[in-house]
């Protein structure tokens, strides 16, 4: 049933993205050059996303359990950090140089087409990279016992 | 060519907020695209079927509209295939170091007023438009 529920939630992010135009990238490229032919039609996109959702966040808040599965998984952190903003800062530029980010690449996927196939794989790769940079990190501090009670716990991630 | 379009655009917007809220309060979780396929990529993530189901659901999403007589969504791309790898390394390095992109950040995190998520969507959305603005119209103006 979780499974279910899922695909179902994804094939309805899916039909959001397409229907928005948020699957084609020279329409975000439009609404990230402000200073050429300006479209605004990503920040109706982001109203009516976040009104939609914050209106069920608010419902799901004065419930004690999901549906499927035991618990609400909130994201936990508050806290404003240099991995935040340094990958803010990289996701930035990598989605201004070609105005895809994650959602709309997988969405895009389904068409095939090779700037979408290396976009795709460069993402992933990028993404294990990351990993693997960040496992790397935490044994450098594992090796300098000093640097244990300053690294943070890993936590959730916020999405 | 690319006109602006508040209606469909605040419509397929209203959708992926459905989307989100619907998988928070079926499943628990939050629709971050990034987290989402990034746990996949971690040798001990448990939870791999809701995330699989969630990725089939997005890739499907065109095929069903395919059945409804729409094109398979083959975007152009003006970046040549290096830009575009580029890109693609920064984007899934970048989301997965600041935790988030568009979908987790910008619309989950809006919706639940999170500061480190509004934060990251302007660092990323100011980044994003001195890149556009680099690329346009210092270089290619």
């Amino acid at each position: 049933m979780p499974a279910l529920a899922s695909f179902v939630c994804g094939l309805i992010f899916g039909a959001g993205l397409l229907i928005s135009g948020m699957t084609d990238p020279q329409k975000v490229l439009g609404f990230l050059d402000l200073f050429g032919a300006w479209d605004a039609t990503l920040a109706f996109v982001m109203a009516g996303a976040v009104a939609v959702a914050a209106t069920g966040f608010a419902i799901a808040r004065r419930r004690a359990a999901p549906a499927f599965s035991a618990r609400f998984l909130w994201p936990d952190r508050n806290d404003i950090d240099t991995p935040l903003v340094g990958g803010a800062i990289l996701f930035g530029i990598g989605w201004g140089l070609v105005g895809i980010c994650p959602g709309p690449a997988l969405v895009n996927l389904a068409g095939l087409s090779l700037p979408i196939v290396v976009f795709v794989v460069a993402m992933l790769a990028g993404m294990i990279g990351q990993n693997l940079f960040d496992k790397n990190l935490w044994r450098r501090r594992a090796a300098a016992p000093r640097a244990i009670e300053s690294s943070p716990l890993p936590s959730r991630a916020d999405g | 060519m690319h006109d602006f379009t508040p209606l469909s655009g605040f419509a397929g917007g209203a959708l992926i907020g459905l989307a989100a809220a619907l998988l928070m309060l079926l499943t628990g979780r939050i629709a971050g695209v990034t987290g989402i396929v990034g746990g996949l990529l971690q040798p001990d993530t448990a939870d791999r079927r809701w995330r699989i189901a969630f990725i089939a659901g997005l890739i499907a999403a065109p095929l069903v509209a395919a059945l409804f007589g729409a094109p398979l969504p083959r975007p152009a791309m003006n970046a040549s295939l290096v830009v575009v790898a580029i890109a693609g390394v920064l984007v899934g390095f970048g989301t997965r170091m600041g935790n988030g992109c568009t979908s987790g950040h910008g619309v989950c995190g809006f919706a639940r007023l999170s500061g480190r998520s509004i934060v990251a969507t302007f660092i990323f959305m100011t980044a994003a438009i001195v890149t556009v603005a680099i690329v346009r119209h210092v270089i290619g103006g």
